[in-house]
């Protein structure tokens, strides 16, 4: 929204603030949010309005050119150039005005916004002694369309431009909130102002309309829930051609509006004035009743914008004998519409509509035909049911001071206004809510101030209370929170200490969250480079990972309206995104790249489960809560890596090693160890993995993650760097260990025995240990693998697996005869599970 | 040398005067030839190790008469204190010879890199949401957490969101569907805020319920320099008996100070968001704002409007409660002065590694 200064001062008593940034603040201070508040840019030496007295067509330039003389008072004619006293001469290339007309001209020695000096010179073969100027030009506007014409009567030749102009008047833009829509006017803004800087309030709506009881248009409301309320007022005789007076002119420029006809500009002007939205209907058009009802079913509207609407059966319209004439408050009929040309000396007969609407109807419909207007925008906010007499009295005044004709007899008042409920209120709600202890009589004074009627009355429990009966254009006020929001913003915020609650003691972290951050930062001190990327995917990301047609991941969630139609489901691996992060960092030249992402994947349901959508205002019962929870989709929190090129860097002390399936197993690994777990992996085939480098992660028996080196196909479909790994893992699949268990540390010596054992090729290591560990029995500490041997003094498809075990007793030395026998047990163990047997 | 010692020492046997004297001097030649620490070690025991010449003498020694054993002791005693001696010397020598030499021959260039291993990074967003869950935890709050795929009953009717508020179309939602062909587009949502975590909140859990959330939030803004689509957020709620607004503004304060220093403060202005009533922008005073300490826009708060505590199954007559929210990409972006929201989602390693672990 946005206002002159100078219109809001017409409704406040006394004097503003000289400077609009006090008026900001006082706005700001009582909720209203500053966009930006516009100056005008400075112009500097003589800026006149000037009359054009005669004008003189050159010829024989590449394009149109005038030669004017303009009358720009006897002080300014008298400094010109050539001169003459009565006029100055002035060449110009537009071409909207006449002789005659009243314009604003930029002398020699004037600085027009952005630095541009205005001198005499010789154009055209004439002197040209200043400028015929623009909107633009004048930094007032951006209409280009050509030069500013002022209407008759503004000012007179010689009269210094600026005030006429409002240079001198700032314009606030203002962010209103959607609980204020009476803000969306000047009446509301003064109001707010005024009450900001108790300054007393000038209504301009206030006063009564005159009473007319005769109908000036039939009109029945089929809809009263939709429309509560219709107002016409008839004006007849209307000169359409009529200039609009400049200062409405230049008030509609300011609040961001361009001014277009009589008609329009003061429809358009008692709107922002008042906050009414009003309509003008070319009442010769209208045929028979009006009938406010909702659409039915095939009914179809052409708008005042030229485009032919289906209608749907919710959307409120206003009918007349032809069928619908305008969508309710969101936008008129083409048919009904007042004509932009009229022949000379031609008048119109105006019906004015002023109309009370449903909020909720009014933004369904203006959503749903995507028309959001400055009627829409108003009525979705609620505008004050009392205004559609004084709005439409307001308007009709304003076309018979401009345009002439009359007032047509009768009025139409349909329907009536809603009534605000009164709400009552312990009168130390809004010291208890606040913590502050205000004035005596604040509360009180502060509801009076917003335009309630207020009552002192005694509460249910014998407490002093008090009932407000909101005023018309605050439907926003329902209930006693809503008025301890308006005595504490009018005392101020600012009024309201600093105190700490003492919250009971917590519990600190849960586990979870405290492993989260266990995982996050190993992983971060192992290497990996944490990153967020956005969860949107596309299906063609699983046809480049070789999904198979029915696997569970391309089950994805869609999002109705994405910002990227390629990217439209939300993503059941928190692979695509990090893999898309690998490829910007090796576009950026970063060839050794580890990154991490711990984050929620989204996996629907087989078959989607119903939401219940609970009532409000009461709790939803336990089992309605449990149902949302169960249609909503399973969102595990998935911690995954990708890596490629050098894991460890060449450098002085030698050769790199490059990154492989070995490491991403091993960051598995690291997130088991960070959780407590030991992971078990297990060799396995799953896309978008390289057949035969993929390791199933599992817990237990339990598979919660995958992890290697990924298929070349799909290293080549996404444009990734050659065995570039990976490994993702369900994080909440990992039991959480609370406890673990205290190991007993012995120290007596201990005793090292290594043993070579030979298998077949294809038993995994793991296994072998797995056997060892068991074998060993308690005494054994420790087994770790510390060769890997095969050729051909272990044969043909089997290899040499070299083992450190270490011994220790809790209670004694150990002697190397129990240890031998320990090991034996162990390799004993190991040649009946996998076949192992000792290296000779 | 007397007589009986003649007698009774063997001449070449191990307490001879002469056999003694010989051990004496090859133990000092050895230890003169020893041209380093390491050979000097290498040779001591051959000469003062349990197996040396003058430790077996020693053992001799009981075999002998008193007097000739006390002139023997005193005899292998002198030689072996001799050797010793020179050991010492020599060794005094070569330490000297290290630290004035070796040491010095032994210095490399301290400056050579050593970055073998590869350097890792968190996100700065996870760490500055782990350090504002902080301190809130040492407060006594606890940590709440909520799913990113979220009902709309909770992100906007239990938040008490008319149906077709105008607050409802201006949060630019992502509409979600479970099946691309399902017609029902309205009940599910990718949460434009944090705020459902409140109502999920005050349903698990028993009053008071002191709780601040971080969390991942989406709406439909294009990416630029200072929107992006997925941003994060974190949502405090303090319910309780003779909660005021008081209360809310001295844990603002407390929040600021922790988050900005012993300077820092929060100022309130009036505002509206239909889950709290009265409403507020929160400012704060932050000190190294470029250009000079000043107000910078923060977040939203506000009593938490009782509409909301019924739809939670709280009764507004007995408890009431605050609310607030910040955006943490914002707060990075003035805390630490990053002109462009993109390098906070593009995920540049370099980006991260700025930040450390």
């Amino acid at each position: 929204m946005r206002v002159p200064v100078s219109w809001l001062t017409d409704h406040v008593d006394g004097e503003l603030p000289a400077d609009a940034d006090e008026i900001g603040e006082a706005f700001v201070r009582v909720g209203l949010e500053i966009e930006e508040i516009h100056r005008a840019p400075e112009i500097t030496g003589p800026l006149v309005v000037g009359r054009v007295l005669q004008i003189t067509e050159l010829t024989g330039f590449k394009k149109p050119i005038r030669y004017c003389r303009v009358d720009v008072g006897p002080e300014q004619n008298a400094a010109g150039d050539d001169g003459d006293t009565g006029s100055r001469g002035i060449v110009c290339g537009a071409r909207n005005f006449a002789a005659g007309d009243l314009v604003v001209v930029a002398l020699p020695g004037s600085v027009l916004p952005g630095g541009f000096a205005i001198a005499a010179r010789s154009t055209y073969g004439h002197v040209s002694d200043g400028m015929i100027s623009s909107a633009s030009e004048l930094g007032i506007g951006s209409d280009h369309s050509g030069i500013l014409v002022l209407p008759e009567g503004t000012a007179d030749p010689g009269d210094d431009a600026r005030p006429v102009l409002g240079l001198d008047d700032p314009v606030i833009e203002l962010n209103v909130t959607p609980d204020r829509g009476y803000c969306f006017s000047v009446r509301g803004l003064a109001r707010e102002l005024a009450a900001s800087l108790e300054r007393d309030f000038i209504d301009p709506a206030r006063g009564s309309v005159p009473a007319d009881a005769a109908p000036s248009w039939p009109v029945r409301l089929d809809d009263a829930e939709g429309c509560p309320r219709f107002v016409a007022r008839r004006v007849s005789g209307v000169a359409p051609n009529a200039p609009s007076p400049w200062w409405m002119r230049r008030r509609l420029l300011a609040a961001g509006m361009r001014p277009i006809s009589l008609t329009v500009d003061v429809t358009n002007y008692v709107m922002i004035e008042l906050g009414q939205p009003l309509h003008a209907y070319d009442a010769t058009k209208l045929q028979g009743d009006i009938v406010v009802r909702r659409a039915r079913a095939g009914e179809k509207l052409r708008t005042l914008d030229d485009a032919l609407r289906v209608l749907d059966p919710d959307d409120l319209l206003i009918t007349d004998d032809s069928g619908p004439i305008g969508l309710a408050g969101v936008m008129g009929g083409a048919s009904t519409e007042i004509p932009a040309e009229h022949a000379e000396g031609a008048t119109i007969d105006v019906l004015i509509e002023a109309a009370h609407f449903d909020p909720a109807t009014i933004a369904r419909g203006a959503r749903r035909h995507k028309l959001p207007s400055e009627a829409s925008r108003r009525f979705e906010r609620a505008v004050d049911a009392q205004l559609p007499p004084v709005a439409a009295e307001r308007a009709a005044q304003l076309l018979v001071e401009h345009g002439g004709g009359t007032i047509v007899a009768g009025r139409t008042d349909v329907g009536a206004a809603p009534v605000p409920a009164p709400v009552q209120m312990p009168l130390d709600l809004p010291d208890r809510t606040a913590g502050v202890v205000y004035p005596r009589g604040a509360t009180v004074r502060r509801l009076t101030q917003i335009g309630a009627s207020v009552e002192l009355a005694t509460g249910d429990d014998g407490k002093g209370a008090v009932v407000a009966t909101p005023p018309s254009w605050r439907p926003d006020l329902t209930m006693p929170a809503d008025l301890v929001e308006e005595v504490l913003r009018l005392e101020g915020l600012d009024v309201i200490p600093s105190v700490l609650p003492a919250a009971p003691a917590g519990r600190g972290l849960t586990a979870g969250q405290r492993r989260r951050r266990a995982v996050s930062r190993a992983l971060a001190e192992g290497g990996y480079v944490e990153v967020l990327p956005f969860p949107f995917v596309g299906a063609g990301v699983w046809d480049a990972f070789g999904l198979a047609a029915d696997d569970v991941r391309r089950r994805t969630v869609t999002v109705v309206n994405p910002l990227d139609a390629e990217r439209n489901t939300l993503s059941t691996t928190l692979l695509p995104g990090l893999l898309d992060t690998l490829v910007r960092n090796r576009s950026r030249g970063l060839d050794d790249v580890a990154l991490f992402h711990l984050g929620q994947v989204v996996l629907p349901h087989a078959q989607p489960v119903v939401m219940p959508e609970p009532a409000v205002r009461t709790r939803p019962t336990d089992n309605e809560f449990r149902q949302i929870d169960a249609a909503l989709p399973a969102q595990p929190m998935h911690v995954a890596v990708v890596l490629a090129g050098e894991r460890e860097p060449r450098g002085w002390w030698g050769g790199g090693r490059e990154a492989g399936w070995a490491d991403a197993v091993e960051a598995a690994r690291l997130v088991g160890r960070v959780a407590g777990v030991e992971l078990r992996v297990t060799k396995g085939e799953l896309a978008p993995f390289h057949p035969g480098r993929t390791a199933v992660l599992r817990v237990g028996d339990f598979p919660v993650g995958h992890a290697g080196e990924l298929h070349p196909q799909v290293v080549e479909a996404l444009g990734l760097p050659p065995r570039t790994c990976a490994m993702e893992l369900d994080l909440d699949l990992v039991p959480l260990a609370d406890v673990r268990p205290v190991p007993r540390v012995s120290p007596y010596p201990a005793v090292a025995v290594d043993v070579a054992l030979v298998t077949a090729e294809d038993v995994p290591v793991a296994d072998v240990a797995d056997a060892l560990e068991e074998g060993g029995g308690e005494l054994l500490e420790e087994v770790r693998l510390f060769d890997v041997y095969s050729g051909a003094q272990v044969g043909e498809g089997r290899r040499s697996l070299a083992f450190s075990m270490r011994f220790r007793a809790d209670d004694r030395t150990l002697t190397s005869e129990e240890a031998n026998a320990a090991r034996d047990a162990a390799v004993a163990l190991a040649g009946r599970r996998v076949g192992a047997e000792l290296r000779a | 040398m007397s007589e009986s010692t003649q007698e009774t020492v063997p001449a070449g046997g191990p307490l001879d005067a002469a056999t003694l004297d010989s051990a004496a001097a090859a133990a000092e030649q050895a230890f003169a030839a020893a041209s380093d620490l390491a050979a000097l070690t290498a040779v001591r025991p051959a000469h003062l190790g349990d197996r040396a010449p003058l430790l077996l003498a020693r053992r001799e020694l009981g075999s002998l008469p008193g007097k000739d054993r006390a002139d023997a002791g005193k005899r292998v005693n002198a030689a072996r204190v001799r050797v010793q001696d020179a050991y010492d010397a020599r060794r005094e020598v070569l330490v000297a010879e290290r630290d004035a030499r070796v040491l010095v021959e032994e210095s490399v260039d301290v400056s050579l890199p050593w970055d073998r291993a590869p350097r890792g990074a968190r996100h700065p967003i996870t760490q500055l949401g782990e350090q504002i869950a902080d301190v809130f935890v040492a407060m006594g709050w606890e940590v709440a957490e909520g799913p990113e795929v979220e009902a709309s009953w909770l992100n906007f009717d239990a938040l008490n969101f008319g149906k077709d508020h105008p607050a409802r179309t201006m949060q630019d939602t992502f509409y979600l569907r479970e099946r691309p062909d399902s017609t029902d587009t309205s009940t599910m949502v990718l949460r434009t805020h944090t705020s459902p975590v409140q109502i999920r909140a005050l349903l698990e859990r028993e009053l008071p319920v002191y709780v601040v959330c971080p969390g991942r939030t989406f709406r439909t803004d294009e990416l630029d320099a200072t929107h992006t689509p997925v941003f994060n957020q974190v949502e405090g709620l303090a319910v309780d008996k003779g909660i005021t607004m008081a209360h809310l503004k001295g844990t603002l304060d407390a929040f600021a100070r922790a988050m900005f220093g012993p300077a820092s403060r929060t100022r309130l202005r009036p505002s509206y968001f239909p889950f709290t009533e009265p409403s507020a922008e929160v400012d704060v005073w932050f000190p190294e704002k470029k250009g000079g300490a000043g107000w910078v826009e923060w977040g939203g708060c506000g009593m938490v409007n009782p509409n909301v505590l019924l739809s939670a199954g709280v009764d507004p007559q007995v408890y009431s409660g605050f609310a607030f929210g910040m955006g943490l990409e914002r707060t990075l972006q003035f805390r630490n002065g990053l002109p462009d929201m993109r390098d906070m989602v593009e995920g540049d390693v370099r980006f991260s590694r700025a930040f450390g672990v």
